[in-house]
């Protein structure tokens, strides 16, 4: 028989998804670093704890960052993402340092249900479709880093410090047509502001691709998600300060949200 | 901001599996190399329900409750499935049997993902979602349920939200469907056929509801 067919709701690409909140913890030999200041914590540095904070709270989705630059960091990374995988029961990004297939299927094994590759896919973009073609589009998170310079917006790497040729809207193009299943998309304009997120950008890319986008960089208040949901329509907003530090409790934020009729989980 | 936190506990790791298990003789997964378990075996760890693999027809009788988990390409898991020898020894199971995610598209019909001809326990099809329908693929992240009360999702709230990733979904049947959703169109989040039955979203990445879903099941009998 025949599925019954729904009008499709205002929110055009929404169907009946929620719009995701996602913290980002920056993890450095296998410990959270940066900016967590949630007083109970027995251990503010253990990214299992705070993940299962998170989690309770609320959280759709978490991103882990590793910033490890030793060559221990593999290994670490491993255990940590399994300690994660124990105690968590809701989907999380790593990222960092992922440069090849080997790397990608480690994490998979460990429990991660996506990766996220930045540099490494803007030197070999045919990682994005080997990595697509291996273990499915849904694993595969291209982030990108941009900036705007000489009115155009450039993909940067190292942070922002390096700028690339690529130009940010043909690049995460080519990542869509590559099997990149998400675009997780930061502007280092907005980045460390706290001013909001790049609505402009995020709304241009946001019409030209086919696959969940998920902002990054800007968020300061509660306002700012509502805005960058409702101008830009983007999938899910990641923030890192704002939560670490408590100013935004996603119990509000999420209430705040759907009062202004955006479709959250509570 | 510390009262926000000040009843929240972590579960106590350390006496996982110490209690029996509440299936009775726990449950088995169908280890057919479609996808990635360490998640779901977790999740079952967290709930103190025993489990182990399932590679050979015998193994199917150590267990009083069998999964059937999958993620990736309908088709090539049907063939991974085949490969097992297993298909007939499943098909004549009478204990409850849940496939997740791709595992549930395997006890349908078809599949358009690959053309597939499935298991035919469940007489339903695996359709792909369609761009025209102003819906992004795959469907990613917490979605609605509405359920209809089935076993399977006792104590979980109607419209409850789980986790999906899943670009192929299943069709709306009203005679096996226990749980839809709508993404640009409405679809089968949860089937149930005799003792078979399936949910297309992640229970093992869906929060405490999920968790509630795998914890009805090793309570079915």
């Amino acid at each position: 028989m025949q599925a019954e067919q729904f009008v499709v709701p205002p929110l055009g690409g929404g169907g009946g998804l929620s719009k995701r909140i996602i913290p980002c913890l920056d993890v450095k030999d296998g410990r959270t670093v940066k900016g967590v200041n949630f007083v109970d914590l027995r251990d503010a540095g253990d990214p299992v704890e705070l993940a299962a904070q998170y989690a309770q709270q609320g959280a759709d989705e978490l991103v882990f960052l590793d910033i490890t630059a030793t060559h221990e960091r593999r290994k670490t990374m491993i255990e940590m993402v399994k300690s994660v995988a124990r105690q968590l029961n809701i989907p999380f990004t790593i990222g960092g340092g992922i440069t090849e297939l080997a790397d990608a299927e480690a994490l998979l094994n460990a429990g991660a249900d996506k990766i996220s590759i930045n540099s490494a896919a803007v030197r070999n973009p045919n990682l994005i479709e080997e990595l697509a073609k291996a273990f499915g589009v849904q694993f595969v998170v291209l982030a990108v880093d941009t900036k705007f310079v000489d009115g155009k917006n450039m993909v940067h790497l190292n942070g922002g410090r390096l700028i690339t040729e690529l130009e940010t809207e043909t690049w995460i193009k080519q990542a869509e047509d590559l099997g990149a299943g998400e675009i997780l998309l930061t502007s280092m304009d907005h980045d460390g502001t706290k001013a909001g997120f790049d609505c402009g950008l995020l709304s241009k890319v946001n019409q030209m691709i086919n696959i969940p986008i998920i902002a990054s960089g800007g968020a300061g208040s509660m306002e700012h998600f509502t805005e960058v949901f409702q101008k830009a329509n983007v999938d899910a907003a990641l923030a890192a300060s704002v939560f670490h530090y408590g100013e935004i409790l996603i119990p509000d934020l999420k209430q705040e949200l759907k009062r202004n009729h955006i479709p959250v989980r509570i | 901001m510390s009262d926000m936190k000040a009843d929240i506990k972590l579960p106590n790791m350390n006496n996982r599996n110490s209690t029996p298990p509440s299936g009775g003789g726990g449950v088995g997964i169908v280890n057919y190399g479609a996808g990635n378990i360490f998640s779901l075996t977790a999740a079952l760890e967290r709930l103190n329900v025993q489990y182990g693999m399932v590679n050979t027809e015998s193994d199917l009788e150590k267990y009083s409750h069998i999964i059937i988990p999958g993620v990736g390409h309908a088709g090539a898991a049907m063939e991974k499935l085949k490969h097992t020898g297993l298909i007939s020894a499943i098909k004549a199971l009478e204990k409850p049997v849940l496939g997740i995610c791709v595992g549930m598209q395997l006890i349908t019909e078809h599949s358009e993902e690959g053309d597939a001809k499935l298991l035919n326990i469940v007489p339903v099809k695996t359709k792909k979602f369609d761009k025209s329908l102003n819906i992004k693929i795959p469907h990613m992240g917490w979605n609605a349920v509405q359920h209809k009360n089935n076993l399977l999702f006792k104590g979980v709230e109607d419209n409850a939200q789980f986790y999906f990733v899943h670009s192929y979904f299943i069709e709306y049947n009203p005679t096996f469907d226990i749980a839809s959703a709508n993404y640009g169109l409405k679809f089968s989040a949860a089937v149930q056929k005799d003792n078979f039955y399936g949910v297309q979203f992640h229970p093992e990445k869906s929060g405490r509801a999920g968790e509630q879903i795998l914890k009805n099941f090793a309570n079915l009998s």
